[in-house]
């Protein structure tokens, strides 16, 4: 089969309405970038999926992290996309303008460094992420233990992606199949999508982030739905193994445990967090419990936006109150938000 | 959030490994995988979570001839 063959079937699909959701952030920005929209036929919708672990992050969450970089003695490390994301009293960012102390991380390692060398300063580190990062913050907590650090604090909003797939699947029944998150499912493997495929039906494609790897999976979700068919396929055999990164997952296993997470726009998911257990439960910067969410600002659909009822561009808001440099909502915050791809690639 | 770029390994020291991006040579932890010097690696929030096949233009004929396999299916 030839791109050509692809792109002409997709271009002349004319069928019944499919509706496509990408789960991931990086998948929305992929299509984008590659104006795939202009390449398939208007009678495949491709939807936006709740894949930006930091738009889904509650007000809760944030004020927690607010509270160690207000403290005596402690420092909050973070990765830049949390800084503008609203809490209570501000976004992190409004707060270090109030004299707070937050440091910009590129790796979570660089917590161990500097907890060894300031014994005396407490390193809060904010750990929001799906799958994909969740075993750095694990490595990083067992090797804070192995050299015996005392003087770290992991505030998770660390999350899996499988117990909001079954929420959507509940919640917005519509989708016909779905692009899985190629990074998270190099971590995961495939055999997760499984239970969507065959409990709900949906067909469940792995791929990764070129033109060519989004174009086959949508032929190939389109080829599923049009045979009635429902099966698990991987499409990016060169990153991810079936059975994933089995040395990943044991560490996972050993360092976490899983509980209910708050999820800005669909509310508390039972076991969608993940939260330090056994010898390293002493790390945990008391991240279990964080369900309180400010009601989303009104007018700001990102509650419907991450479960693909409607478009960003749907909402009244968009482009309008709520761009990039002034965010209204969460979903236009961060890089990876549905709202902000959507925004810098109008 | 969930963005991985390969890298190619330079130099292994340990957990410790030098990782060669486009010319930006960057630490990253290989706690996850066995990598080898040469091999590229996947790299997300500083640790090296994949080893990758590193022939592209291989990747994508693989790619559509799988494709072909699952019509025939
Ligand atoms: S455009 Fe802004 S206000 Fe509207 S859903 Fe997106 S983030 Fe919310």
């Amino acid at each position: 089969m030839e791109i050509r063959e692809i792109i002409d079937y997709l271009k002349a699909y004319d069928g019944p309405q499919i509706k496509l959701m990408e789960v991931c952030g990086t998948h929305t920005a992929a299509i984008f970038k590659n104006g795939i929209r202009s390449l398939i036929s208007p009678k495949i919708k491709l939807i936006s999926g709740p894949g930006c672990p930091v738009c889904v992050t509650p007000t809760a969450y944030i004020d927690k992290c607010a509270e160690y970089a207000m403290a005596e003695n402690t420092e909050l490390l973070t990765y830049g996309d949390m800084m503008k994301v609203p809490g209570t009293h501000g976004s992190l960012s409004d707060l270090k303008g109030d004299g707070a102390k937050v440091t910009l991380m590129y790796s979570p390692f660089e917590a161990v460094e500097k907890a060894e060398a300031h014994p005396d300063i407490t390193y809060a580190v904010a750990a929001v992420g799906f799958e994909t990062t969740a075993p750095s913050y694990a490595l990083m907590i067992d090797e804070a233990s192995k050299r015996g650090l005392t003087n770290i604090r992991l505030v998770t909003a660390l999350k899996t992606v499988m117990p909001a797939l079954k929420w959507i699947c509940d919640n917005q029944p519509d989708i016909d199949g779905f692009i899985c998150p190629g990074h998270v499912s190099v971590i995961t493997g495939c055999e997760q999508y499984r239970y969507i495929a065959d409990n709900y039906h949906k067909p469940m494609v792995v791929c990764g982030f070129e033109a060519e790897h989004i174009l086959a999976v949508i032929y190939e979700l389109v080829r599923q739905i049009e045979r009635g068919e429902a099966k698990v396929v991987n499409l990016y055999k060169n990153a991810v193994r079936w059975e994933g990164n089995v040395k990943a997952q044991d560490i996972l296993r050993k360092c976490f445990e899983s509980g209910e997470a708050m999820w800005r726009g669909l509310g508390a998911i039972p076991d969608s967090g993940l939260y330090l257990t056994g010898e390293y439960a002493k790390y945990d910067g008391g991240s279990k419990g964080l369900v309180k969410d400010m009601k989303l600002p009104e007018g700001c659909s990102c509650g419907s936006v991450i479960i693909g009822k409607i478009n960003p561009d749907e909402c009244p808001m968009f482009g309008k109150a709520c761009t990039p440099m002034d965010p209204y909502g969460p979903c236009m915050v961060s890089a990876e938000g549905a709202c902000g791809i959507w925004y810098r690639n109008r | 959030m969930c963005v991985a770029l390969p890298g190619k390994i330079l130099s292994i020291d340990g957990q410790m490994a030098k990782a060669d991006f486009s010319g930006n040579v960057v630490n990253v932890n290989t706690g996850l995988i066995e990598p080898k010097v040469g091999d590229y690696v996947l790299v997300h929030a500083g640790c090296a979570i994949e080893i990758m096949a590193e022939d592209k233009a291989q990747e994508l004929i693989d790619l559509f001839n799988e494709i072909d396999e699952l019509e025939r299916a």
